[in-house]
């Protein structure tokens, strides 16, 4: 039989996955930056699915905060930010390609095998949302940690959240989601705006992202 | 519900919002003080008031013990922070937008930490330790120095990610509470989940306590997570590295707490305790060697405080009525004791116009007031009698002998090298021929005396009150 409710939140829960998979081995700034616009479209649509769905009305404002800031007012701001530190050109020294994926498909794995025991009560849906959800998290720290370039790893730093965003779509009749999105969002957006935009440029104009990265705290 | 608890927290918050409109720096200085007077007469009322639990906000013996210590602090501190930034102003660091920026985030800052302790909803605790956090890296980063905004970065990195796995975590309480209390609030509200917490699911509670600890044990500190703590205390204004260290620490430590107490409400998951006693042992130890290298005055205090965050993790891991009376003691004199050090540290920097221990030999013999009471302060956070945190270690060291007696002898080293560091370095900095600069101290020295008063009178005598309060607050804890 098929239900055609289940399909479409797993499709679009899985294209969340394959998205972090595709930010994984992304070189270049821009592509970085479409790449994860795709992610949050297939969010903001897991979303309002499960809205729809599940009839839980305040899960559109969480689709709808999603479309309007992480697919198109940070990304716009980010390519701001880019072009007015010239670093568009960068091509960052990340783990080989074929070695971060060979990571990411093992920690998809893991969250499996460490999800899917656990949660022999719930339902098949939770159940592999919740799989989804913490395979793109583990892929998220993962590109934090194999990237040094500070835009990547605030993309790093959205695409987790996305995950976890897409861990409390999932969970029916989870209250908050509403708050924390705006919470998530209200962060990243203080410090894009607050650290970057204001302080960065008011310091360092002429300088480039890696030379802030590799001043260490301790100078002695 | 008494108003005064939602009180204890719109004070704050209205105050925040107050400061944003307050263009003169001295003014606004004042008020921060005025505001946190308020918060703290509000708070200590809370001892008499015993209002029943709502769906948001809660006060149990634990809490409140924690929500007036915070008070009381944040008051001290506030007073500190007029002097400091006094100093600030005069010698260009700061400018008066940035100190208006500043008065409204340290009141923002207060508001959240009371309203985690105070929350009585997993989502809304979540909220507001990530409120604290953004409101310290934008603090962190006040001076704009290369080197402040690569702390606050390094800062929010590695909190931010911390905070998104103890989003995680709740998500799976949630997912855990949801089929045995049904969809909705009442599976996220911390006292009907303790209440029913024998019904629910184990296996789902150990993997969320994982992703807990983990999530706001980064924010607590705990090795191998603390990276970010050293470089936020050194870099950001002193005020803000004592309220981190007295206040911030214990406020995710206590979230921490939280979530154990559910574990051992539910019977059948594994034992919290060994994995917080693990990261506790290995902090105390990293901090210790750590201490060792550390050049810089406000970094090797910040490595104190993970020494002595491990010290209580480890406490309340092993767990007990003793351990955990000696767990909440440490906490209450930490915060007092560290934040007393950080008062001090703030006015020798300024004396001195450097932050390398090189430059602030002789302390005593250029500013006796301040030398002998930075003396007295690190002489009590390593854990000398008569002062409180001698109390505590005390109370620890003999009980974990009587129960684990190898665990104890690890004890006993990791404390043992970090007393080592402590003592060899305050003798450079407070004795000896002075090195440096000389400038006079201006601003009053009340909040550093008045934190040393109150240590030295924990160590010689608890009030019974007091006592029993303690003890009540360490059987809830299991």
């Amino acid at each position: 039989m098929i239900d055609i409710g289940y399909d479409a939140a797993h499709l679009l829960g899985a294209l969340v996955l394959l998205t972090s998979f595709a930010l994984l081995y992304q070189r270049r700034l821009f592509s970085l930056l479409n790449v994860f616009t795709v992610q949050a479209l297939a969010l903001s649509g897991a979303a309002a699915w499960q809205a729809y769905a599940h009839d839980e009305p305040h899960l559109y404002i969480t689709a709808i905060l999603t479309l309007g800031l992480k697919a198109i007012a940070i990304p716009v701001a980010l390519h701001r930010i880019i072009q007015r530190l010239h670093i568009e050109r960068t091509v960052e020294p990340a783990l080989g390609i074929g070695l971060t994926m060979v990571a990411g498909v093992s920690l998809v794995t893991l969250s499996i095998l460490l999800v899917l025991p656990v949660t022999e009560n719930a339902t098949a849906l939770t159940r592999e949302d919740l799989a989804l959800s913490l395979s793109v998290v583990l892929l998220g720290l993962l590109m934090m940690i194999s990237r040094r370039n500070a835009v990547s790893q605030v993309v790093g730093f959205m695409s987790i959240e996305n995950g976890l965003i897409l861990a409390a779509v999932g969970v029916a009749g989870m209250p908050l989601v509403v708050e924390m999105s705006i919470a998530f969002s209200v962060m990243v957006a203080f410090i894009i705006f607050g650290i970057f935009l204001f302080q960065i440029r008011e310091r360092f104009e002429t300088l480039d992202m890696r030379k802030i990265e590799s001043f260490r705290g301790e100078s002695d | 519900m008494t108003p005064a608890l939602p009180f204890v927290l719109i004070a704050p918050l209205v105050a925040a919002l107050l400061l944003v409109l307050v263009p003169n720096w001295r003014v606004a200085s004042w008020l921060n003080v005025g505001a946190c007077a308020v918060t703290l007469a509000a708070a200590l009322t809370l001892f008499t008031a015993k209002p029943a639990a709502t769906a948001m906000l809660v006060l149990d013996a634990f809490n409140v013990t924690l929500i007036a210590l915070t008070a009381f602090v944040g008051l001290t501190t506030s007073v500190f922070s007029a002097s400091y930034i006094g100093h600030e102003v005069a010698s260009g660091k700061l400018n008066p937008l940035r100190l208006r920026f500043y008065h409204a985030m340290y009141q923002a800052f207060l508001f959240t930490m009371l309203l985690a302790l105070s929350a009585n909803n997993l989502g809304v605790l979540w909220v507001a330790v990530e409120g604290a956090t953004l409101t310290t890296v934008l603090m962190v980063s006040l001076y704009r120095t290369a080197a402040s905004i690569e702390a606050a970065w390094k800062y929010f990195i590695l909190c931010g990610v911390g905070i998104a796995l103890a989003l995680f975590g709740t998500i799976l309480i949630y997912l855990a509470a949801q089929p045995v209390m049904g969809p909705g609030l009442a599976a996220m509200t911390w006292t009907r989940l303790l209440a029913d917490s024998a019904k629910i699911e184990p296996n789902i509670l150990n993997l969320a306590f994982v992703f807990l600890l983990i999530g706001y044990g980064t924010k607590v500190g705990l090795a191998p997570l603390h990276a970010w703590l050293p470089d936020a205390h050194a870099e950001g204004p002193t005020p803000i590295s004592a309220v981190l260290s007295g206040l911030l620490l214990n406020v995710a430590l206590y979230a921490v707490l939280r979530f154990k107490m559910l574990l051992a409400a539910n019977g059948a998951t594994m034992a919290p305790g060994p994995l917080m006693m693990v990261m506790g042992l290995s902090s105390l130890f990293l901090a210790g060697l750590m201490l060792y290298r550390r050049r810089d005055i406000k970094r090797f205090f910040a490595y104190s405080s993970i020494e002595h965050m491990g010290i209580i993790a480890f406490a309340f891991g092993i767990g007990g009525p003793l351990a955990n009376f000696a767990g909440l003691l440490h906490m209450a004199m930490h915060s007092l004791t560290k934040s007393a050090i950080f008062y001090a540290v703030g006015h020798a920097v300024q004396a001195k116009g450097t932050q390398k221990i090189d430059g602030i030999r002789g302390l005593t013999v250029s500013h006796p007031a301040l030398g002998w009471g930075l003396l007295a302060g690190v002489l009590a956070i390593a854990g000398l009698p008569p002062f409180g945190v001698f109390m505590s270690e005390f109370l620890l060291i003999t009980n974990t002998f009587a129960r684990q007696p190898l665990l104890a002898l690890v004890l006993v080293l990791g404390i043992l090298l970090a007393f080592g560091a402590l003592v060899l370095r305050v003798q450079q900095i407070c004795f000896g021929a002075p090195t440096g600069e000389s400038h006079p101290i201006h601003g009053t020295l009340a909040p550093l005396y008045a934190h040393l008063a109150l240590v030295l009178l924990a160590g010689l005598w608890l009030p019974g009150p007091l006592v029993a309060w303690f003890q009540t607050v360490a059987a809830m804890l299991g």
